[in-house]
């Protein structure tokens, strides 16, 4: 059970203009920075990408951006994104704005093969609007579905070649959610080890999951708030 | 009158010991600074993490540890990382005590708005509609009034609602209050050197008077 690729070239292998993406991430923090730079290679155009947020100007999804290959957002938060907003208000670009907690969980009830689930986020607010809703107990619950992604991409710490997975410390947020969702499910890692290696006990994400999986390389994990203390 | 950091300081006093804690963006994050010594509380940051710490030294940042500001932080004893499905998996059910978070606006009957404004570029409701929906209880930090002077304890919202009937108390430079069930802001208690009258002039929505109002300890 050997899903190892060559490269990120490779791995995104099949994906094509208009598809679907998930992608993994919360910030910049865990974004599957290879990945996007093989998009970006390939010029895979009219995307709708599934991603916590939108990267910055001249990094992660951002650069996706800025060479027009995305048709449409669907994220809860897509602040600090000048070209972002040039596209948004041009009408280049379409968003979907959903919660936070409604994004993570629609991904999960995808791996967990649920068509929908019911989350009181956003009663009685406009993203309400037009949703089925239900009464449980005395609360009012919204019907959200599952999400349909065609190829998701994630990035972790460690990998072996059966695709199992283990995230650091809160870069894992969005991944794991992400790798479940997809019909293919590309991961790159920081570190690629023999199977075997990973204690089954630790492994976050098992590679039932996984498709394909390759060893990333310069990595930048740049920081977007850098906030420090000082020494006394 | 209170500075933001006076409205941090009162808020920590209503931080209780075994609590855990959502603390949104702005000031709320401020609170962490004032809990007293010897409570034991743990922070909940919603991209995964129980147990915030304080900022890293310089040349201690790890990008892969941030908070949902997207600001570098550290871990604690006893600290734990999970993924967002299980993040607001804990917040729906219940199991994190208090949320404390800015706003725009709020409603006499405790609905907030803190997310849009028609004509600006939306940036998004990021994890606050999920926290709001689901909280037991919810303090808002804010200011009295807006930049314009026009007060943000309104009868109705008039911005976009990011949740209904769900604040339970303000802090905010003038006065804590709390949103009664059956509507309306009781007024509660004073900032040092600010009148009720100044309280009453500021709060356009139902503001509750009962006895005499005493003024805050901080």
């Amino acid at each position: 059970m050997n899903k190892t690729v060559d490269s990120p070239d490779a791995a995104i292998a099949g994906i094509s203009d208009n598809m679907v993406l998930g992608l993994g991430g919360f910030g910049l923090c865990g974004i599957p920075e290879n990945s996007i730079s093989a998009l970006i290679r390939s010029g895979v155009k009219g995307l709708t990408c599934i991603s916590n947020n939108a990267g910055v100007d001249d990094f992660g999804i951002g650069l996706m951006l800025q060479s027009k290959q995305v048709k449409k957002m669907i994220s809860s938060y897509v602040g600090e994104n000048a070209e972002f907003e040039r596209q948004l208000l041009s009408g280049e670009l379409e968003v979907d704005l959903i919660p936070q907690g409604t994004l993570a969980t629609r991904l999960m009830a995808a791996g967990y093969g649920m068509p929908a689930i019911f989350t009181p986020a956003g009663v009685g607010t406009e993203i309400a609007k037009g949703k089925e809703s239900r009464i449980f107990g005395e609360k009012e619950y919204l019907l959200e579905y599952a999400f349909d992604i065609d190829y998701s991409i994630v990035k972790a710490w460690k990998g072996d070649e059966y695709g199992n997975l283990i995230f650091r410390k809160t870069s894992r947020n969005f991944n794991p959610l992400i790798a479940m969702a997809g019909k293919i499910t590309i991961a790159e890692v920081e570190e690629m080890v023999p199977a075997g290696e990973l204690d089954p006990d630790h492994i976050h994400l098992p590679g039932i999951y996984v498709h394909r999986i390759f060893q990333g390389s310069n990595y930048e994990k740049r920081i977007e708030q850098r906030t420090v203390r000082q020494r006394n | 009158m209170l500075d933001k950091n006076g409205i941090a300081k009162r808020i920590a006093k209503e931080v209780k010991d075994g609590y855990y804690v959502n603390l949104g963006i702005g000031i709320p994050t401020l609170v962490a600074n004032y809990i007293p010594e010897g409570l034991n509380v743990v922070l909940q940051s919603e991209n995964g993490l129980l147990g915030i710490g304080p900022f890293p030294f310089e040349g201690e940042e790890d990008a892969d540890l941030i908070n949902a500001g997207k600001q570098t932080i550290t871990t604690l004893p006893g600290s734990a990382f999970f993924d967002s499905a299980m993040s607001f998996g804990m917040i729906r059910a219940g199991k994190v005590d208090l949320t404390i978070l800015g706003a725009m606006e709020v409603s006499e009957n405790g609905d907030i708005a803190n997310w849009k404004i028609p004509g600006k570029m939306v940036k998004g409701m990021g994890g606050a509609m999920d926290l709001v929906a689901s909280a037991k209880n919810i303090i808002v930090a804010m200011q009295h009034v807006n930049k314009a002077g026009e007060s943000k304890l309104l009868p109705t919202c008039s911005l976009p609602l990011t949740g209904i009937k769900c604040v339970k108390k303000i802090v905010t430079e003038l006065a804590v209050l709390s949103v009664l069930p059956e509507g309306g802001f009781q007024l509660l208690e004073r900032a040092p050197g600010v009148s009720v009258d100044q309280i009453k002039s500021a709060t356009a929505g139902k503001l509750i008077i009962e006895g005499e109002i005493p003024e805050m300890t901080i």
